[in-house]
C-alpha cells in the first residue's frame, strides 16, 4: 500500500513538474498557479476508507475533469472540496485540502462562506419553488451581495447571460422555474452558482440527466467559464472529458491513479490502468 | 376452477366496497334528509330562544366554534411544524425515534381523556370553565396529526435540493425554513385544513373545558358555546323543535367538513 502511495505521489510530482517545466521553457507563461491542492487526503464513510492519500493540484482558470469507474471516489473527493459531505453521519476526513493555500478542513474556517466561494452544480437540476428571478437572486440574497433592487437585478441578469439563459427568459423571469425544461432547469442551476460569484465551480455529472443538445449547449457554456472560474467537472463520459476540459484526473478504487493535461491523458497515458480504462477494457 | 375463485374474490371485495360505500351514504342522505329542511336564515344569525320556545339560531355556538378552533389552530400549528422540523431535518438519534412514539400515542389518545386534563390542568385552577381551556384540548387533539402530516411532507423534499442550497452558502437554517419548508407547503397546508376539520367536530373535550353558553360571548376566560356542544344538548333535550334544530347543526357541520375536504382536495391537485 504504502509502496503503491509513493510509486504514486512520485509520478503526480512528475507531471505536474513535466507542466511546469514545459511551460516556463515557452517563456511566455509563467508556470499556473494552483487554485486546489489536495494533500495527503483520506477520507472515510465511518470505518469504510474511500479515499486513499490524494495528492492533487489543479490550476486555476481551467478546466478539469475527474474520470473513473463507478464508486471510485470522484464524486466523494469533488464534494470534499466545499465540504458538501459534512452533512452526512459519521464521515472522517484527514490530510488537507488547500483553497488559495488555506486549508478548508482548518477549524477556523467558516464553511457557509466556503461553499459560497466553491460553487457546485449536481446531476439532477434542482430548482428553488420559486420564480426564475427568485431563483437566481436566492444567493444574492442570502449573502447580502448586493446593495439595491436595480443592482439585485443587475447581477441576476449577467448571471443568466453568463449562463447562456438570458434570452429564453428575460421575458418571464416572473414565472415559476419548476416550468421550465431539463436543459433550461440546468443552465438556471448554474446561473445560480454563477450570481453568488464564486472562484471554483464543481459539477457532479451536469449532463447525464439532459438529451444530447441541451448538453451540447451545457459543453460550450462549460467552455466559456474557464476564462473567469477555475471548473472541476465529474464526469463518466470519456469523450466529454476529453472534449471539454484542460486536466484530466483518473480515479480508481479511491485512489488518483494518474493526473496531466488532458491531450496526454487520453493519446499518451502513463498509468496501464489509466490505458484500460480510457480504451474501454473496464469500467 | 381457478377463474372461479378470481371471480369469487372479486365479488366479495365489491360487495365489501358496496357496503362501505353504502353505510357513508346513508350517513349523508339521512342528514341531508333531516338537515337541509330544517336549515333557514335564523340558523346563522339568531341566538337560541328561552327554554320551550320555538325558534331561534345557533349563531353563538357557530360563532364559539371559530372562536376555539381558530385559537387552537393559532397555538398548534407553529409547535406542530416546528415539532416536524426537528424530527425531520435532526431527528437521527434516540430522542428523536422516543419523540415520534409519544406524538403516536398523543394520536390515539381518546379525546375525552384530553377534555379531563385540560379540566384538571386550566379549568380547576381558573375555578371556571373558559373558552381558553376549551382552545386548549382541541389544540392538543391537532398536534399529531399535523406534526405526522408535515414531517412526512418534509421528509419527501428530495435531499439535492437542500445540498443545492448549501451549495449557494445558504446556513442551515434558511435552507430548512425558506427552501424545504416552503417546497413542503402545499403538503403542510393540507395537513393543517384536515385536522381543523376534525376537530370543529370535537364534542367531548369541550363539555369538560368550554362547557357551552346559551349566549353569544367573545370573551376567553368564560364558558362558550360550541356547534357540537350544542347539537348534543338539542338531540337529548324533550323539545322537538330543538331536535328540528339540532338536525340544521348537523347538516351545517358535515357541511363544513365536506367542504374543507374538497378544498384540499383541489389545492392540491393543482400542484405542478
Amino acid at each position: 500500500m504504502l509502496g503503491i502511495n509513493k510509486e504514486i505521489k512520485q509520478m503526480e510530482n512528475m507531471s505536474t513538474e513535466s507542466i511546469e517545466t514545459k511551460k516556463a521553457e515557452d517563456q511566455k507563461i509563467a508556470a499556473p498557479k494552483i487554485e486546489i491542492e489536495a494533500e495527503n487526503l483520506n477520507f472515510f464513510y465511518g470505518e469504510k476508507q474511500a479515499l486513499y492519500s490524494i495528492n492533487l493540484k489543479v490550476p486555476e482558470k481551467s478546466i478539469t475533469a475527474f474520470i473513473g469507474p463507478s464508486g471510485c471516489g470522484k464524486s466523494t473527493f469533488l464534494r470534499s472540496i466545499n465540504r458538501m459531505n459534512d452533512i452526512i453521519a459519521g464521515v472522517r476526513v484527514e490530510g488537507k485540502i488547500l483553497l488559495n493555500n488555506q486549508n478548508i478542513y482548518a477549524p477556523s474556517i467558516d464553511v457557509v462562506d466556503l461553499r459560497r466561494r466553491v460553487g457546485m452544480v449536481f446531476q439532477k437540476s434542482t430548482p428553488f419553488p420559486k420564480s426564475i428571478f427568485d431563483n437566481v437572486a436566492y444567493g444574492i440574497k442570502i449573502n447580502r451581495l448586493s446593495n439595491s433592487r436595480k443592482q439585485l437585478e443587475q447581477m441576476v441578469e449577467q448571471a443568466l447571460k453568463q449562463a447562456a439563459l438570458w434570452n429564453e427568459v428575460k421575458d418571464r423571469l416572473n414565472e415559476s422555474a419548476l416550468a421550465l425544461s431539463g436543459g433550461q432547469q440546468q443552465r438556471l442551476c448554474i446561473a445560480r452558482t454563477l450570481a453568488v460569484m464564486p472562484e471554483v465551480i464543481l459539477m457532479d455529472e451536469p449532463c447525464s440527466a439532459l438529451d444530447p443538445i441541451a448538453t451540447e449547449k451545457i459543453e460550450e457554456l462549460v467552455v466559456e467559464l474557464r476564462e473567469k472560474y477555475t471548473v472541476i467537472i465529474v464526469t463518466h463520459n470519456m469523450q466529454q472529458a476529453s472534449r471539454v476540459s484542460d486536466y484530466t484526473a483518473f480515479f480508481l478504487l479511491g485512489q488518483l491513479i494518474e493526473f496531466d493535461e488532458t491531450e496526454k491523458i487520453f493519446t499518451y497515458p502513463k498509468e496501464k490502468k489509466t490505458e484500460d480504462y480510457i480504451t474501454g477494457r473496464f469500467g | 376452477m381457478r377463474k372461479l375463485i378470481n371471480k369469487l374474490i372479486f365479488t366479495i371485495c365489491s360487495l365489501s366496497t358496496a357496503l362501505v360505500l353504502a353505510v357513508l351514504a346513508l350517513i349523508l342522505i339521512y342528514i341531508l334528509a333531516n338537515g337541509v329542511l330544517a336549515i333557514n336564515l335564523d340558523f346563522f344569525t339568531k341566538l337560541p330562544k328561552p327554554v320551550g320556545e320555538d325558534g331561534g339560531g345557533m349563531v353563538n355556538g357557530i360563532v364559539g366554534s371559530a372562536i376555539m378552533v381558530g385559537l387552537a389552530a393559532l397555538v398548534s400549528i407553529p409547535i406542530s411544524i416546528g415539532a416536524a422540523i426537528y424530527l425531520a431535518e435532526f431527528g437521527k438519534g434516540y430522542l428523536a425515534v422516543i419523540v415520534r412514539f409519544l406524538v403516536d400515542v398523543l394520536a390515539g389518545v381518546p379525546s375525552i381523556v384530553i377534555g379531563i386534563f385540560v379540566y384538571t390542568i386550566v379549568v380547576l385552577p381558573m375555578k371556571r370553565f373558559s373558552a381558553i381551556a376549551g382552545a386548549l384540548s382541541l389544540a392538543i387533539i391537532m398536534i399529531p396529526t399535523i406534526v405526522r402530516a408535515t414531517e412526512e411532507a418534509l421528509r419527501l423534499v428530495p435531499q439535492t435540493l437542500r445540498e443545492a442550497a448549501l451549495a449557494l452558502g445558504a446556513p442551515y437554517w434558511r435552507v430548512v425554513l425558506e427552501i424545504v419548508v416552503v417546497s413542503a407547503n402545499k403538503a403542510i397546508v393540507s395537513g393543517v385544513l384536515l385536522s381543523v376539520a376534525r376537530v370543529t367536530g370535537e364534542t367531548a373535550p369541550l363539555l369538560f373545558t368550554a362547557l357551552g353558553n346559551r349566549f353569544l360571548v367573545t370573551v376567553l376566560d368564560r364558558p362558550m358555546a360550541s356547534l357540537p356542544v350544542q347539537i348534543y344538548s338539542y338531540a337529548v333535550s324533550p323539545y322537538d323543535d330543538w331536535h328540528r334544530q339540532a338536525w340544521a347543526a348537523t347538516f351545517a357541520l358535515v357541511m363544513f367538513i365536506l367542504l374543507i375536504n374538497l378544498v384540499v382536495r383541489f389545492f392540491i391537485r393543482t400542484k405542478e
